[in-house]
């Protein structure tokens, strides 16, 4: 292959990167305009658009994410503060490991959303029911990834902290936590997306609007454009939300070989 | 060894204890938590009215079939994607961004589209575990040494032997891992499909149970559904360490 010709491929995979996603949106809107499936199966582009531009305009769309965030943070900033403490815990004190070990390793790999009936006698069909089945739900990764960053600690930083006398309470702020915040944020990382899925599960189960709970209403009264734009507008929720956990990352692990890496 | 199985799982009896003797001397309001014994009698009573098994099986099919599906597309669309960078152009653009998407957020679309049956809980599961198992494939078969590939295409292999002899091999440790999420993901899909719409699964009847009030049956359907998603990935991890023990 000549350079010349090597070039223009690269531009036409590049062209057709761009391209791609432009060509599934196109198709969307022709196949929806061509009225190849029902306007009730699929509604056109344009129309789910200008749906969620009216949801915007007329404040709707804003209440609704505010409320499903609301709820995912409170939720995920629970498991977040509960699982760094259970799962250091359970790396430097015994007792704690005996206890919390197998309900860690029966709670892990269970589907926690089983429990959402539950939730809804224990709790109601209101936020506190909603916020206690989210952190529960996402508690796990961060218990199991705390755990595993606090344990897997450098050895010979460990020694060279106690030999010049380092405390234990010292030792577990300036050593220990720090040394485990790439794993311990990591674990974050894969509980954010839980707790949206398990807030947006909650809405449509219980109710109490949000962006689950608008989406299954539309759905009752089978307002396609309403459910397409919901499904758009969760969409982008949490493409901004996994983004954001990554740009929270690197600020916070500035001092870090994997950011200086790069 | 058994003694130190019983140390390990004490903690699991001490909370079913707890659980058996708090709602039978009225620390907690036995109507909202039925003592460990009602409930595993209502099990019992489940199981022999044939009401588990016969939801039970059509929540494994469900999540079979929609597993399976997503296992094989993601695993051609991924390795694809890796092997022909035309492909990955066309793409894998469409499914990096799609890939943050709560997946949950695609059950009611997938009621419109295929109604209240196993069609709507299928597709979802399906979507559900398509996207992590096409970015695991591809992140394990890019991840392939090149020097192996070219010593394979130096040897005279074909293309597609490399691809099939010396790619998916290399790629499976991280697809493995993939298909575990993409597990996990499949039982809250299903479970969260039934509890919406539905009448058969496990999910719709804890839901009728709760509705109906009939609470111990309800703990028994949810501990159910629980045990199944746990022993599902311990299978899939024996399974998956004998099938990559040739790796180390």
């Amino acid at each position: 292959m000549s350079e010349n010709s090597r070039k223009a491929s690269e531009y036409g995979l590049m062209a057709l990167r761009v391209f791609s996603i432009a060509a599934v949106l196109g198709a969307w809107q022709i196949t929806a305009m061509a009225h190849v499936f029902s306007d009730f199966l699929l509604p056109s582009l344009s129309e789910v658009l200008l749906r969620l531009y009216h949801d915007l305009v007329s404040g709707d769309l804003i209440r609704g994410i505010e409320l499903t965030l609301i709820r995912t943070f409170i939720g995920f900033m629970i498991a977040a503060a509960g699982g760094v403490v259970i799962g250091v815990a359970i790396a430097r004190i015994p007792v704690a490991r005996w206890f919390f070990d197998p309900l860690v390793s029966v709670g892990l790999p269970m589907p926690k959303v089983a429990f959402l009936p539950i939730f809804m006698l224990w709790f109601g069909v209101f936020d506190v029911s909603k916020v206690l089945m989210i952190a529960f739900s996402s508690i796990f990764p961060v218990i199991v990834e705390s755990w595993a960053g606090t344990q897997n600690i450098d050895k010979y930083m460990s020694w060279s902290a106690m030999s010049l006398g380092v405390g234990k309470r010292r030792f577990l702020w300036e050593i220990a936590l720090p040394a485990a915040l790439p794993q311990v944020f990591t674990g974050l990382q894969v509980a954010l997306p839980i707790s949206l899925i398990v807030a947006i599960i909650c809405e449509m189960q219980m109710g109490g609007q949000g962006l689950g709970g608008s989406i299954m209403t539309d759905m009752r009264f089978a307002d396609s454009p309403g459910v397409f734009s919901g499904i758009v507008a969760i969409a982008l929720v949490g493409m901004v939300l996994v983004k954001a956990m990554e740009l929270v990352r690197r600020r916070l692990l500035i001092w870090h070989q994997e950011t200086q890496a790069e | 060894m058994i003694l130190r199985f019983l140390i390990r799982i004490f903690p699991l009896v001490l909370l079913a204890g707890l659980w058996e003797i708090a709602p039978r001397i009225g620390w907690v309001n036995p109507e909202v938590l039925p003592p460990a014994s009602a409930v595993a009698s209502a099990w019992y009573g489940l199981l022999m009215s044939g009401d588990l098994v016969t939801n039970g099986v059509s929540s494994l099919i469900n999540v079979s079939a929609g597993l399976a599906l997503g296992i094989v597309v993601g695993m051609a669309a991924g390795v694809l994607m890796a092997w022909y960078p035309a492909v990955d152009a066309a793409v894998s653009p469409l499914m990096k961004s799609l890939y943050p998407m709560p997946k949950s957020a695609l059950i009611p679309v997938m009621i419109l589209w295929f109604g209240l049956g196993a069609g709507s809980k299928i597709a979802s599961i399906f979507m559900g575990c398509l996207l992590p198992v096409v970015l695991s494939s591809y992140n394990g078969a890019r991840g392939v040494e090149q020097t192996l590939i070219w010593s394979a295409l130096g040897l005279g292999a074909s293309r597609r032997r490399v691809l099939w002899e010396v790619v998916v091999p290399g790629a499976l440790p991280e697809i493995m891992a993939g298909i575990r999420n993409a597990l996990a993901i499949s039982f809250i899909l299903l479970v969260s499909s039934e509890f919406l719409v539905g009448q058969r699964g496990l999910g719709y009847l804890i839901s009728f149970l709760g509705d109906g009030g009939v609470y111990d049956a309800m703990f028994a359907g949810v501990l159910t559904v629980s045990a199944i998603g746990f022993f599902a990935d311990r299978i899939y991890l024996y399974f998956m360490q004998r099938t990559l023990r040739w790796r180390e």
